[in-house]
């Protein structure tokens, strides 16, 4: 217990980078879902296929070999069109750039079918009111759908997220120094494995509780106006 | 006059070896790698898979008989295991149960704990028994309540209607929730190529370092991948239709 108490610092800076790259990753994903949805609700054949593609591919393949691609491969590709285009000197990513972009990406594609359900959802004839009130498209988005598509959202857009806070935990194998890094290292140094892993878990665990609780309140709030059956 | 010796299937590799910026032909020498990775990958899903679903079953009924003892333990067993990464799972048992002497003197340790295969199976299994549990704690709830009212008025016993009314139903209605979680476990199981194992991802992290490579071990890896999801995907849309065909 001592130990723990010892090595306090690096659990809670793992903690944090853990944190941040959720969240980085959440704002990632939010806007790749958008786009998708959009992409396979519009009328136009390229991007409805283009959308399609996306979802379809990223969820074909595990979390854990795209970051990997991404963190070894990414590099390679940037700095040779950087070097035959001559527009930007050696780029080098970061574990942190790489894990936020791919976890982003990647649930992106998962956010894509909650949204797209969501939306689906919202009655036909209450987005042909606004058009027949002469809302333009924005308007019609902005007051009728996307107050709605919270609500309808929002029990998708829960399990998506504790599943992406989970599926952080897999930047540690690129060496990022999350939690999970931190606390093996730290466990690894002390011949305590398993009491900083335990610790790790327990953070990870209070992580989801916590989001799972105040997702749950959002909910309740959001969903006051309907009748539950 | 060494090209002529090569089969049409050599130069076709060849062919494509020379458009693609990609070592094609380090992929097929090393092919039966690959496929050796996709057996341990597949290994370790299903077993995990079927002995998870078998320790499911009863605790899902368990858990939904409202008992007052049982149904809270096997809450919080799924709530810890739903709620924690399947890596830290797998490293708490690979890596962690290493730090008890006591484990370490006993026999446990030499034949099952100290081999990288049974903690990954280990901990794939206890990740998705806990899923599925609560998929069929799902479906079990979900059961119409007049089936049960017609099971007690014709006689049945509490284990005669669970085995032979709510679980046949159940099974059934959790069979989409069922595949998502099928195609989730073999997404995990990339977990066990980061304690030592030579699954697909294994095979591929190593054919990257080997040759000092970046992208052909892992591309080939999630073809591989995206291969095998497709084929579960095929297979459970076979089922649903076989057995949901009374709801299409």
């Amino acid at each position: 217990m001592n130990l723990i108490w010892e090595y306090r610092q690096q659990l809670v800076d793992g903690t944090l980078v853990t944190i941040q790259l959720a969240l980085a990753s959440l704002i990632i994903a939010i806007l790749f879902g958008l786009l998708g949805a959009m992409g396979k609700l519009s009328s136009n054949r390229i991007a409805n296929m283009m959308a399609g593609i996306y979802t379809t591919a990223v969820r074909g393949v595990p979390d854990l070999v795209l970051i990997l691609l991404v963190f070894y491969g990414g590099q390679e590709i940037i700095n040779t069109i950087g070097k035959a285009t001559d527009w930007w000197k050696y780029v080098e990513i970061n574990q942190f750039m790489a894990g936020t972009c791919t976890i982003g990406v990647i649930f992106g594609a998962y956010y894509t079918e909650t949204f797209r359900g969501a939306i689906m959802a919202i009655p036909k004839g209450q987005i042909e009111a606004g058009v027949a009130v002469g809302m333009n498209k924005f308007l019609v988005f902005r007051h009728i759908i996307w107050p709605q598509m919270i609500r309808y959202a929002l029990p998708g857009f829960s399990n998506n997220w504790l599943v992406q806070i989970k599926t952080t935990a897999l930047v540690s194998v690129i060496g990022l120094q999350d939690l999970v890094y931190n606390a093996f290292v730290a466990g690894r140094s002390t011949h305590l494995l398993f009491i900083f892993m335990f610790a790790s878990l327990v953070i990870f665990l209070l992580m989801t509780a916590i989001s799972d609780l105040l997702l749950t309140l959002l909910n309740r709030k959001y969903s006051k106006g309907m009748v539950r059956t | 006059m060494a090209e002529k010796t090569l089969s049409s299937f050599e130069k076709f590799i060849k062919y494509i070896d020379s458009i693609l910026p990609l070592e094609i032909e380090l992929i097929i020498n090393n092919f039966d790698r690959f496929i050796y990775g996709v057996g341990i990958t597949l290994e370790l899903t299903i077993l995990s898979l079927i002995i998870g679903f078998l320790l499911a079953v009863p605790m899902a009924v368990a858990r939904s008989s409202q008992h007052a003892i049982l149904s809270p333990i096997i809450w919080c067993y799924t709530y810890v295991f739903r709620g924690t990464p399947l890596l830290v799972q797998t490293y708490l048992i690979y890596y962690g149960l290493g730090q008890f002497q006591f484990i370490k003197n006993s026999w446990v340790w030499d034949s099952i704990l100290s081999s990288a295969w049974w903690c990954a199976l280990i901990a794939f299994t206890l990740n998705t028994a806990a899923y599925t549990t609560e998929l069929l704690h799902g479906a079990i709830n979900d059961t119409p309540k007049g089936e049960v009212e017609a099971a007690i008025a014709s006689g049945h016993s509490y284990f005669g209607r669970i085995r032979r009314i709510i679980l046949p139903s159940a099974f059934r209605r959790a069979i989409p929730a069922y595949s998502n979680e099928v195609i989730f476990m073999l997404h995990g199981s990339v977990v066990a190529s980061t304690i030592t194992l030579q699954d697909v991802l294994g095979v591929g992290r190593w054919l990257n370092g080997r040759y000092y490579l970046a992208y052909e071990g892992f591309i080939t890896a999630a073809l591989l991948y995206f291969a095998i999801v497709f084929g579960i995907t095929r297979i459970f849309r076979m089922v649903e239709r076989k057995y949901l065909k009374y709801l299409q």
